[in-house]
């Protein structure tokens, strides 16, 4: 595993998980920080050992933001030139699950990187928002997309324009986040939650992950199109077998992933 | 520090008095913000584990201070930016907090007492929902807490009458958790808050917590913060050293983690 400067990552019981490691400044995410952040998720990826990711930061905050002093001497050429969102999309193409466990602030591009963990669980006491529209800007790492896809125009649009921070229980409202629990068990219930994951057939989870991304893009048809021959594929897997086995003889499967 | 409040801690417990006597401890827009100060440095101390709000001289506190706003004043934006994060401050604060009513708690003022989790009076203190004699409505909390204390029967009638009640009949309602005289009311205070700063500070920051919430959940929900809030105080050293105490046959001596 690589020297990280500011991530700390583990794998325990098949979970792996990346814990966010500059407090100092709230987590501020930089680009280094995204540059290792995409390092620790693709090799984590890549390993059999691991079956599902869990992303967190401090108690604090998940991430208050992005280093706003790495960037206010931008322009907009040196930005095009830099390419700095390339690996925040290939952060898109993890195929594992990632279960994101938020405390405290989750603002600006902290909201933008829980946004790239498929469930998250979030601390009765967490707080997300779009700050951006304060400091002359807008979100630039998906945020502005995503928000309105999940939670419809007219609320993103809310969000957006004030810039204000919204509670855990208004993201759980609104379908930004799946659960809200106790900060002092954020973490500890999305590792349990992702052994659960990691439980079932993981073959089954990569390409339901992958039908349920598309279909946010395409028109139904076109889903129903994609979504068959990804359930035409897992006939050609050993777990579809075993599974049905199982079943037939009334006994839990044992998946392996292949 | 504070112009408009004191605040000390004596053993475990912060002490915040109102402290505008002359004026009966009347809210301005800097007390306001000094009680916010003072409810987070509170929230704050891991050694302050029981807090007492209080008033100087003969009033609790009287409520919004009528002198101080100007003509053309947004009433909504003054409770917006002023009483309502100090309410937020005092609920969402993990820690017991005891009003130590010790003379009149008028409009805002009664607001105050009724945001906190336990209300200790004094023979000579009152409670007057004043708001409606200047044909304004209850706020700063008041309309949330108060038919959750006394009942919606009784809560329109205060708030609707505004008849000013005894430290007696508030007890009797069930707003107060006991009266005192007027001689044993401080040392009574602090035998109260003591006590609490000595019990089970996690756990008793979790009931309020779980409690507060249950108002707006069903049960699914409840029995669901009652699994995780157990889960927290099960792994918390003074649960150990309430079983251990136990099965050592002597008085616990919790430390509030």
């Amino acid at each position: 595993m690589s020297n990280y400067e500011t991530i700390l990552t583990s794998v325990e019981d098949g979970i792996a998980l990346i814990q966010l490691n500059r407090p100092r400044v709230l987590n501020a995410i930089n680009r280094p920080m995204v540059t290792e952040l995409l390092d620790a998720f693709e090799s984590f990826d890549r390993n059999d050992e691991v079956k599902a990711i869990v992303l967190t930061g401090s108690a604090r905050a998940f991430a208050a933001g992005a280093d706003i002093d790495e960037m206010k001497e931008d322009t907009a050429v040196s930005l095009e030139l830099l390419n700095q969102f390339k690996e925040w999309d290939r952060l898109a193409t993890i195929k594992k699950p990632i279960i994101g466990a938020v405390n405290g602030y989750c603002f600006g591009g902290g909201f933008e990187l829980a946004l790239c963990a498929d469930i998250l669980f979030a601390a009765e006491n967490a707080q997300f928002g779009f700050p951006e529209i304060k400091l002359g800007v807008m979100p630039g790492a998906g945020g502005t997309v995503k928000l309105t896809k999940l939670m419809g125009q007219k609320k993103a649009l809310e969000w957006l324009w004030l810039g204000d921070p919204m509670t855990a229980d208004e993201a759980l409202q609104y379908g930004v986040i799946n659960r809200v629990i106790a900060p002092e068990l954020v973490v500890d219930e999305a590792k349990k939650y992702a052994k659960t994951i990691a439980s079932r057939a993981p073959l089954s989870t990569r390409l339901i992950k992958e039908t349920v991304y598309k279909s946010i893009d395409y028109s139904t048809y076109e889903g129903m199109q994609f979504e068959r021959k990804n359930f035409y594929l897992l006939f050609s897997s050993q777990d579809q077998k075993e599974g049905m086995k199982a079943f037939v003889e009334k006994r839990p499967a044992e998946f392996k992933g292949k | 520090m504070f112009e408009t409040i004191s605040y000390e801690t004596r053993g475990k417990t912060a002490w915040i008095t109102l402290n505008r006597p002359d004026k009966l401890n009347a809210f301005t827009s800097l007390m306001h913000k000094e009680m916010v100060s003072a409810i987070k440095e509170a929230n704050k101390d891991s050694h302050v584990r029981a807090v007492v709000i209080t008033g100087a001289g003969r009033a609790f506190c009287s409520g919004q201070d009528l002198s101080g706003s100007p003509a053309g004043t947004d009433y909504g934006d003054v409770l917006r930016k002023g009483y309502n994060p100090m309410v937020q401050a005092l609920v969402a604060m993990e820690k017991p907090v005891i009003a130590a009513v010790n003379g009149v708690a008028a409009g805002a003022g009664m607001s105050l007492a009724l945001a906190c989790d336990f209300r200790i009076a004094s023979e000579k203190a009152s409670f007057i929902e004043a708001f409606i004699h200047v044909g304004l409505v209850p706020d700063s909390g008041n309309l949330y807490f108060l038919p959750r204390l006394v009942g919606h029967a009784k809560a329109m009638e205060l708030a609707v009458l505004g008849e000013k009640i005894t430290a007696q009949e508030a007890k009797e309602l069930g707003l107060v958790t006991k009266t005192v005289s007027e001689e044993e009311f401080m040392l009574e205070v602090e035998t109260f808050a003591e006590k609490l700063a000595n019990m089970p500070t996690k756990a008793i920051g979790l009931i309020k917590r779980y409690m507060n919430k249950s108002w707006e959940s069903d049960l699914n929900e409840v029995l669901e913060f009652e699994a995780q809030a157990q889960k927290i105080a099960g792994e918390s050293a003074d649960h150990q050293e309430g079983l251990q105490s136990f099965l050592e046959k002597r008085k616990p001596a919790f430390t509030g983690k």
